[in-house]
Formats: C-alpha cells, sequence, structure tokens
C-alpha cells in the first residue's frame, strides 16, 4: 500500500507535525515501506482470532475514593514555556 | 413541505466523587488555577491512571436507576485530539464497550401524560480542563483543575420531537441523577451539560436528515431556546433548497442564535483505541446486585407512591418530586404534621413563594422541614387558624423563634376552639346584636348564608381573633337557625 | 576498582575495602576522562557529580550507623527515560531538552530507599525508539567495543557505559529489545522482566503494553540484585501485576540439570549468518554440559512479530506522545501565531525524524478505515504469538537463540533505511508481544565483536532464567571478557 503525497499531509496533520515540503517526499517513500513491511501480515488468515490488548489477563485494579493529593502548583508548574498567574499560557483559542 | 424534528441529547453530568477518575485530585469546585492538579492530571511525562471505585459504583447506579444492561466487562478508550484543555492529546472515555448499555426514562409531558424516551448507552469518561480568553495580552490561559473529574455522558436515542420534550427529558435525567446523589445538578457550575443533536426530516420520511450539534448548553431554558432556534434556522435552509452542513455549533443567548464551532471538527479523525495503561473494567452480578439494593426511591416511584397512597394530585406530586432535596423536605414535613395534602399546600404555597421572592434554595430554607411540619400540625388540630399560622410562618423565616409553640404563645395565636365557650361568645353577640338577628331570620333561606359573615366578624372580634372561625362559622348557624 | 561487579562493590564496602566517596569518586573521574568529548563514548547525557558525591557521603554515614542494605553506597546509572526529580530527563530529545521533573519514577525511587549512588542519566535513542542510539539528539554513543560500531539501541547509552566500566551496573528499558540487543553487541547482561514486573510509574512511556524497565550488568548474579530492586508491585501504575517477588539472589547456584531448553526453529532460519548460528550453538551446548536438554520446537508466528510491533508500537507512542505539546513542559517553538501552529512547529522541531516516522506511522494505522486492518490485525497476531509460546511452554522449560542477526555494526551503516534497522530486532521482538521475560548473556564473540545468547522465559520465571543464566556464567568466561583498553 503505497501512499501519495496528500495522505502524507494529512497524517502529519492529524499528529500536529509541521513537515517541509520537501520532506514530504521522504517520509512519504520510508512509510510507504513501513507499510509494505507491515502487509506481511495479510498472509495469515485471523478471522477467528481474538485480539490482545494487553500482555496479562488481568483486570483493572480499582482506587479507593480518597483526595490523596494537594497543592504543588509552583513545583509542577516550573517546567511551563509561559504561565501567568497560575495558568498555562497559550496563543488565544478562538471557539 | 411538512418536517418532522428529531432530537437526541447527549448529557455530560459529573460524578460527585471526592476524587478524580484517575488521579487523587480533590474535584472541588471554585479552586484557584491549577491547585488542583497533579503530575497524572496535567499529563507529564511518565504519569498513569488509576481507575476510582466510586465513579464506577456511580455509573452502576445509573444504569441500574434506568433499567439498562450493565456491562460486565467495559474498556477505556482514548479519543485522541488535539487542544489546550486537553492535557494528553487524548481523552479518556468508552467507545466499544460503555460500562451501560440500553435502557430508558419516562419523561413528563406538559399536558400530564408521559413518554418513554429509550437511552441508548452510558458511559465513563474524563473532563477536560478549562481555557480562559481574557486578555493576558493576546494569550489564553488554561486551568486544568477540571481535567480528570469524572463524566459519565447519556445518550439518548433520537426519539424527541420537539424542544420541550428535549427539555422534559434533561429536566427527568437530572432529578435522576441528583436524587441518586451521583451529581449535584448545579448547572450554573456545569455539573450537567447537554449537547443537542437536530436534524430535520420530511415527514413521513425514514432516513434521518443532516443532524448538527448544539455543545455545552447549560440551562433548562437555553436548551429549549437553542433547539428552537437550530430548527427554525435548519428549516429556513431546508425550505430554500440548501443542504445542512454537518458541524458543531455554539448557542449564543444574547443573540439568541447557534453559531458554528471550529470547522476543523469536522476534519477530526479520533483514533479511537482501547487505552493500553488501562485494563479491562470486570463486574459480577454480585456487584451490581449489592449497587441495586442501595438505590433510592427514584422520582418516578415517589410521585407514584404520593398520588396512590396519600392521595395528591398528579400536579402537586410532580411539582413537589422534582429534586431530591424538596422531596427529602416535603416529605419530612408531612410526616412531621400527620397530612400530606395540607404538608402539600403549605411547601407549594406560601414556602416557595418565600422561597423565590428571596432566591433561597430549598437546602438553604431559613425554616426546617422540622418546623414548619410542627407549625402545619398545629392548623390541623385546630391549635392555630389558617390565618394564625401565617404570622407564625413569618415569624419563623425571619427566625424569631425556633420552637413553633413558643411562638404560637408568644404571638397569641392560641385560637379557641373549646364550643362552650365558643357558645358563651355567640351567645353574647346574639344577644347584642337582635337587629341583625331578626334580619336573618326573616330573610330568605338562600340569602342567609351571606349575613352569616357579620356575625362571625362580631365574635372574631369580641374573641380578640382567638376563636376557631370553623367552629364559630358552625354554632352561630346551629344557634341561628334554630331561632327560625 | 572499575572492573568490580555490583555483588564485589557491595561486599567491598561492607568489608571497608573503599568507601562509597571513594568508588563514586573513581567511577565519576572515568567518565569525565573517558566519555565526554570528541573521543568520548557520550554514554552519559548527564552526569549528576554533585549528587552523586553527596549520595555516596549520606551512604557511608547510612553504613557508619549499621543500616546499609546490599545496595547502599553502590554506584550506577539510569537511563534517561526514567523521571528524576530535580535532575534533567531528556529521554535523548529535543522535545525534552530542558525538561525537569518534578517526581522521581517509582523504580528511580527504589534505589533511593536503598541509598545507590546515581552517576547520571545514560544516552538513548529518542524516546525509546532505535536500535543503535544513532537516533538521540545528544548524538550517537561509540560501543567500547570498536568505537566504529554502534552500542546497540536504545539502551545504548547505558550499554556503552557499563561495557567501558565507566559504571558498573545500569538500568534500561525494552520494548522491543531496547535491554537486550544493546546488552549483546556490548558484551552484558541483560534482563526484560515479565510485563507488570517492574513499575512504568515515571518510566517515559513509548508503548505502554510492551515498555519493561530492567537491569544491564556484568554479570546475571549482578542482574539477580539490581532486579530485587526494580522489581515492586506499584499502585501508581495500573498495569502493575501483584504477583510474588522473590529474592532473585536466593536461587542462583540451584541445580539445573533435567531443565529443557527449546530451540525454536524460526530462530534459525537459513537466512543467519552461519557464523552467528555455530556461536549461539555452541552456548546453547554449554547447558548440556551442565545437563540440560535440548529439543527443537517451533514457534510459527515468530516472522509476523516483525510487522505486528511495527504497528502496535507506533500506535500506542502517536497515543504517548501527544502530551508533548510546548503548553505545559519541553521544547516550544518561538512566536507561535496560534495554537495549531504552536503544537505543529513544537512538535516538528523538538522530534526527531525516527519518531516522527512512528508517530505518523501509528496515527495512520489507528486512523478511519484502517484500524481493523492494521492495529486489530496487529493485536490478534499478538494472540498467535503469545499462543505460540504457551503451547511451547508446555513442552520446555526455557527458550535459547540468538538475540541479534549479527553483531555491532558500523554507525551510519543502517541509518539510511529504516526498516532495515527494523530487522536487527526480529528475535527480540515477540517475547515483547507476549509480555514474557527474556535475557540476554555473553556467548562468545565475532570478530572480536560480542555475541548474545537469547533466553525466553515462561511468564514470572525470572529467577528461574538468572539460575541459568549464572550457572552458564559459572562454567564459562565470555562475560567476563572486556572491550580492549578497557582495564
Amino acid at each position: 500500500m503505497a501512499l501519495d503525497h496528500s495522505d502524507v499531509k494529512s497524517i502529519a496533520n492529524l499528529a500536529r507535525l509541521a513537515i517541509s515540503d520537501e520532506n514530504i517526499d521522504k517520509y512519504k517513500t520510508e512509510l510507504s515501506s513501513i507499510l509494505e513491511l507491515v502487509e506481511q501480515m495479510n498472509a495469515v488468515n485471523t478471522d477467528d482470532v481474538q485480539p490482545l490488548a494487553h500482555p496479562t489477563d488481568a483486570i483493572q485494579r480499582l482506587r479507593a475514593d480518597v483526595v490523596t493529593e494537594s497543592n504543588n502548583r509552583e513545583k509542577f508548574m516550573a517546567n511551563a514555556p509561559a504561565q501567568q498567574d497560575g495558568l498555562f499560557l497559550v496563543p488565544k483559542v478562538v471557539e | 413541505m411538512e418536517w418532522e424534528v428529531v432530537i437526541g441529547l447527549e448529557i455530560h453530568a459529573q460524578l460527585a466523587t471526592k476524587s478524580k477518575i484517575f488521579s487523587g485530585s480533590s474535584t472541588a469546585f471554585g479552586a484557584e488555577a491549577n491547585t488542583q492538579a497533579s503530575l497524572v492530571d496535567l499529563g507529564l511525562p511518565g504519569v498513569l491512571p488509576v481507575f476510582n471505585q466510586e465513579a464506577l459504583a456511580m455509573a452502576v447506579k445509573l444504569g441500574c436507576a434506568i433499567d439498562a444492561e450493565i456491562g460486565k466487562v467495559s474498556v477505556f478508550d482514548r479519543k485522541n485530539y488535539f487542544y489546550p484543555d486537553s492535557p494528553k492529546g487524548y481523552q479518556t472515555t468508552q467507545l466499544h464497550h460503555p460500562i451501560v448499555g440500553m435502557g430508558h426514562i419516562d419523561i413528563d409531558m406538559e399536558d400530564g401524560t408521559s413518554r418513554r424516551i429509550n437511552v441508548t448507552r452510558a458511559h465513563l469518561e474524563e473532563d477536560a480542563g478549562k481555557s480562559l480568553h481574557e486578555d493576558f495580552s493576546g494569550m489564553s490561559g488554561i486551568d486544568l483543575n477540571r481535567a480528570g473529574t469524572p463524566l459519565v455522558e447519556i445518550v439518548s436515542e433520537p426519539e424527541m420531537r420537539n424542544a420541550k420534550e428535549a427539555v422534559a427529558y434533561f429536566k427527568k435525567m437530572h432529578s435522576i441523577v441528583t436524587y441518586l446523589g451521583i451529581c449535584d445538578g448545579d448547572l450554573s457550575q456545569g455539573s450537567m451539560r447537554c449537547d443537542c443533536n437536530v436534524s430535520l426530516r420530511p415527514k413521513g420520511q425514514e432516513e434521518f436528515g443532516t443532524r448538527t450539534e448544539i455543545k455545552n448548553v447549560n440551562s433548562f431554558r437555553f436548551v429549549e431556546q437553542a433547539i428552537n432556534v437550530e430548527i427554525e434556522r435548519q428549516r429556513d435552509i431546508l425550505e430554500d433548497g440548501g443542504e445542512i452542513t454537518q458541524e458543531t455549533r455554539l448557542f449564543d443567548a444574547n443573540k439568541m442564535e447557534t453559531r458554528s464551532m471550529r470547522s476543523k471538527e469536522v476534519e477530526n479523525d479520533y483514533r479511537y483505541f482501547p487505552c493500553p495503561d488501562l485494563l479491562p473494567i470486570v463486574i459480577d452480578d454480585d456487584y451490581i446486585e449489592a449497587i441495586r439494593k442501595t438505590l433510592p426511591e427514584l422520582p418516578d416511584q415517589k410521585k407514584q407512591r404520593l398520588i396512590t397512597e396519600q392521595g395528591l394530585s398528579e400536579y402537586d406530586a410532580g411539582v413537589l418530586t422534582a429534586t431530591r432535596e424538596l422531596a427529602a423536605y416535603f416529605e419530612e414535613v408531612a410526616v412531621k404534621c400527620s397530612d400530606y395534602k395540607l404538608a402539600a399546600n403549605w411547601v407549594m404555597g406560601e414556602l416557595s413563594a418565600a422561597l423565590n421572592k428571596n432566591d433561597v434554595d430549598i437546602t438553604t430554607s431559613p425554616i426546617s422541614s422540622d418546623n414548619l411540619g410542627a407549625m402545619v400540625a398545629r392548623i390541623k388540630d385546630n391549635t392555630i387558624s389558617g390565618k394564625g399560622a401565617k404570622s407564625v410562618f413569618q415569624a419563623l423565616w425571619e427566625q424569631k423563634g425556633d420552637n413553633v409553640d413558643a411562638l404560637i404563645d408568644s404571638l397569641g395565636l392560641k385560637q379557641v376552639s373549646d364550643s362552650g365557650a365558643i357558645e358563651g361568645i355567640v351567645d353574647e353577640v346574639l344577644a347584642n346584636n337582635d337587629g341583625q338577628v331578626q334580619n336573618y331570620i326573616n330573610a330568605e333561606p338562600d340569602k342567609r348564608g351571606k349575613m352569616i359573615g357579620f356575625f362571625v366578624g362580631q365574635v372574631m372580634k369580641a374573641s380578640k381573633g382567638s376563636a376557631n372561625p370553623g367552629m364559630v362559622n358552625k354554632v352561630l348557624k346551629e344557634k341561628l337557625d334554630s331561632k327560625c | 576498582m572499575h572492573n568490580l561487579t555490583i555483588s564485589q562493590i557491595s561486599k567491598g564496602l561492607e568489608n571497608g575495602d573503599f568507601t562509597s566517596v571513594e568508588i563514586t569518586q573513581h567511577f565519576l573521574d572515568r567518565i569525565k576522562q573517558l566519555d565526554q568529548g570528541n573521543d568520548g563514548f557520550n554514554s552519559f547525557i548527564t552526569v549528576m557529580e554533585a549528587q552523586a558525591l553527596a549520595d555516596a557521603e549520606a551512604a557511608d554515614k547510612r553504613r557508619a550507623a549499621g543500616n546499609a542494605t546490599a545496595w547502599t553506597g553502590v554506584p550506577f546509572a539510569h537511563k534517561d527515560i526514567f523521571c528524576t526529580d530535580g535532575t534533567l530527563t531528556t529521554c535523548g530529545s529535543k522535545m525534552l531538552g530542558n525538561f525537569i521533573p518534578p517526581y522521581d519514577a517509582t523504580v528511580v525511587d527504589n534505589f533511593k530507599q536503598q541509598g545507590a549512588v546515581c552517576l547520571g542519566k545514560t544516552n538513548m535513542d529518542e524516546f525509546a525508539m532505535g536500535s543503535s542510539n544513532e537516533s538521540s539528539f545528544f548524538g550517537g554513543v561509540k560501543n567500547p567495543w570498536n568505537k566504529a560500531t554502534i552500542p546497540g539501541g536504545s539502551s545504548g547509552g547505558s550499554a556503552a557505559a557499563v561495557a567501558a566500566r565507566l559504571v558498573p551496573a545500569a538500568t534500561g528499558t525494552d520494548t522491543g529489545g531496547s535491554i537486550r540487543q544493546p546488552a549483546a553487541l556490548c558484551g552484558l547482561t541483560g534482563l526484560k522482566p515479565t510485563y507488570g514486573r517492574c513499575s512504568r510509574f515515571g518510566m517515559i512511556a513509548f508503548a505502554s503494553s510492551l515498555d519493561q524497565a530492567g537491569p544491564m550488568t556484568q554479570t546475571a548474579e549482578d542482574a539477580a540484585m539490581m532486579l530485587n530492586v526494580m522489581a515492586s508491585f506499584d499502585e501508581k501504575d495500573s498495569t502493575s501485576i501483584e504477583q510474588d517477588l522473590p529474592d532473585y539472589t536466593a536461587t542462583l547456584n540451584n541445580d539445573i540439570a533435567g531443565k529443557v531448553i527449546g530451540i525454536p526453529k524460526e530462530f534459525f532460519p537459513d537466512s543467519l549468518d552461519g557464523e552467528m548460528a555455530k556461536t549461539v550453538r555452541d552456548a546453547i551446548a554449554e547447558f548440556e554440559k551442565l545437563g540440560c536438554t535440548v529439543k527443537e520446537i517451533s514457534l510459527p508466528s515468530t516472522d509476523l512479530a516483525i510487522p505486528a510491533y511495527y504497528v502496535v508500537a507506533p500506535a500506542e507512542c502517536s497515543a504517548n506522545l501527544s502530551r508533548m505539546d510546548g503548553v505545559r513542559f519541553g521544547h516550544r517553538c518561538e512566536d507561535p501565531k496560534d495554537v495549531e501552529d504552536l503544537y505543529k512547529r513544537s512538535r516538528g522541531e523538538g522530534f526527531g525524524d525516527e519518531v516522527k516516522r512512528r508517530i505518523m506511522m501509528g496515527t495512520y494505522a489507528l486512523s478511519t478505515g484502517f484500524y481493523d486492518a492494521y492495529y486489530v490485525k496487529a493485536q490478534k497476531i499478538r494472540r498467535l504469538i503469545k499462543n505460540d509460546f504457551v503451547s511451547a511452554f508446555e513442552q520446555v522449560d526455557i527458550i535459547m537463540g540468538p538475540v541479534t542477526p549479527s553483531p555491532a555494526f558500523k554507525a551510519g551503516e543502517k541509518s539510511g533505511d529504516p526498516v532495515e534497522m527494523y530487522m536487527e530486532d526480529k528475535f527480540t521482538l515477540s517475547c515483547n508481544l507476549a509480555g514474557l521475560p527474556g535475557m540476554s548473556i555473553p556467548a562468545g564473540q565475532i570478530n572480536g565483536l560480542p555475541v548474545g545468547l537469547q533466553m525466553i522465559g515462561n511468564y514470572w520465571s525470572e529467577a528461574n532464567m538468572l539460575n541459568m543464566a549464572h550457572q552458564f556464567q559459572s562454567h564459562t568466561d565470555f562475560h567476563k571478557q572486556a572491550p580492549q583498553g578497557i582495564e
């Protein structure tokens, strides 16, 4: 399965990755070759096989409904590229 | 062209857990920005979710209350999209295997009938944070306190046919979740939000028309208005021969219109897949039964009981069971005074009027149900008259006293109901008003009823208002008629 | 001093042969001398000199007070994928080039509780994606056995640091072979435990259902000592399994005679280099001398592991890396004009090529119309692979084969074609897909470069695997060989 230029552009958009036009072609070739590799899965019929999402058969553990966290705003926001008044700043969001 | 309206609602209710769905942060409303956002809520590299057992229990409780199938194996999926209020770049939700399957609720129509609306499913998911758009020098501020608050998303079948039905559905669901105690139902705080899916199709057509989704409508009134303006908007387009664009829209209450939201929404491919950081949630029949046993009496059941066992009218029962708090308050009053109908009159009458006038909620009523019940009991046992009760009510409202009997005494409202004492006063009044008595005797029998009023007034005056008016009427009539 | 194993260092500290400060300083000096500069191995991204010496001092005090444990005062290093509170944690990426976590990973905390001394954070393929350490934003790592070759990846820094004896042991992570393959290429013992054995809390996620932390050491005994610390049940990790935690060192000397070793025919295809096949078979023969028997088995879905892995891992990582968006931490582009621009350029600039490739591959595999054909299909193949192993373990106690198709290759040799690089992992992937424990131990050399023997055990059989590896190492000396010039 080969991808074309617009496929790569739309994937890059969904994944929010800025890719220059020159690089689109490079990724197109590379992704297409990965997809060719991946197509090998079709060699086997898996109609009656149950997908395996987790390696173990474990089920979800439950946590008691207790507040265990306290305010650590300063420490946790120390890596913020832009902040003001305890808020993370981003370019204006228009809804 | 006759159009049929098709409406489906997706209600997001915040679950009233103490901590968040996947982290131990508090869910309390109103905290300073990002002071209730832990490592997990912030989506920092390396953090992992752990599932809150109470969120599960609440969702199952809801499922039981709406007669729904409960998913014994449910799975959390990742819904992938980028938005600043979504720190991980995906929302953890449930797509293919929700905790609650098909159920139903009965909505109350304005004409007193009820209609069954099916609920397709309800599932658990996490809430996003908030974007604040006030001026931060051209930027927006992101507060992640709300990120990770547990939500249950309740999806209705597209079975509503007009805005009023939609509101009735929203109201009934609101009533159910508050009755269950799984959501505080505070719409102003965003505890429940409603997405309205609206489409039109030519009457008789089976295929659905293109729908639009009006997001995050947060009051009953807005739901009605938003749906109605959207119906108009779509009708205008269709009648002009145009096509409806499938999109999300926002309701602007000031302009009374809906407008299109981020148009890129349509491009969004959410790429759902099972979240590999969480394992399947597996519950058994014992667990479900244990939850079912904790269900309180639900609004419809309570309403039915008030009608059939206590003789209240459909309307009164409906009003009194609209919210859990009101129903609880009312029933406490009714039990205290042993008279459901009398209690209904006072709660729906004087009390509601006072609450509304002063913009007070039943939960913060200055008069406790215990005191109101005690007061109504004193009307019932004739200690005070209806008129006297109004003064007691006023005194209680203004918190002039906390003991009903003491207030009755201090206000001198104890009415005389002893027939002997009343007879004495009546005899005196009749003796002093011989002329009027003669007029009564000489009047046509069907005109005498109106004339009693004079004597009643005199007796009340003589007793300084403390005579039981009903008793006075009775004694007067007996004595007067015996003279005729 | 730097040729001592963890076990020897631990005893040395106990006997008072040297202090923690002394041995820590010794390794810090070696790192300065051999790791940095143009000719250096470049195995460390961050050296925690001041912190390490402070920790060493505290460890010596703790020992004096009589509270020392086996790991108190012992130097080691963490792969730069584990969050360390207050210390830069980059994951080998520009995206996290300035990220200082405000918390410790559980694995990190486990070592802190013991009073162990972390010398620094080791280099790695960016976000754990790679098999040569060449994708690191902080530059490639030189294999101490031959500086023109790569050390393997993604735990290349940890492998090179231990091989060069800059540190006696280091932690690694393994998603598709990232502990076992670099261990094999650098002559080390590396163990990927059963999925769920070690906590993933604080271990920056690549592919959540495949990632596992594990030790990279000189010997099986050291690996056992290290697993004792790394393994724990963690309530903060929903995928952490509450399983009995034995003392892995207690059973190292059990008799292994009678154990049945399965050799999958798919691990010795005709395409496998003859010398590699011979070296590995010779190593397996050593086990027969110890009383084990060998049986040929089949794991028919082995070749399907590659395509399945390259759907599942990218799919999971595409979502795991979405949080790297320039909003709350990490690299942010300059002057973003709107939110979309912020995301696209921050991520475009912050991520390297291989990471972008895998994010896009994953995004594609999950997208509408392709989800069933790719993602669900891969999960089904995963089931087949697990079933193969379950059947095999009904007949054998342990499975053995090669780790890699060849020894360390030259830097730049495979970085032109991603698929060629992916083939490096063909023998290691199925283990992660099934969640089984896997080990690599030194088994010889080809052209002066180390070769590894892979051992795959049944779920929770790490004690048995370490036992067998230790017995092998008690009767051979492949693991004692060090790169030329390292003494």
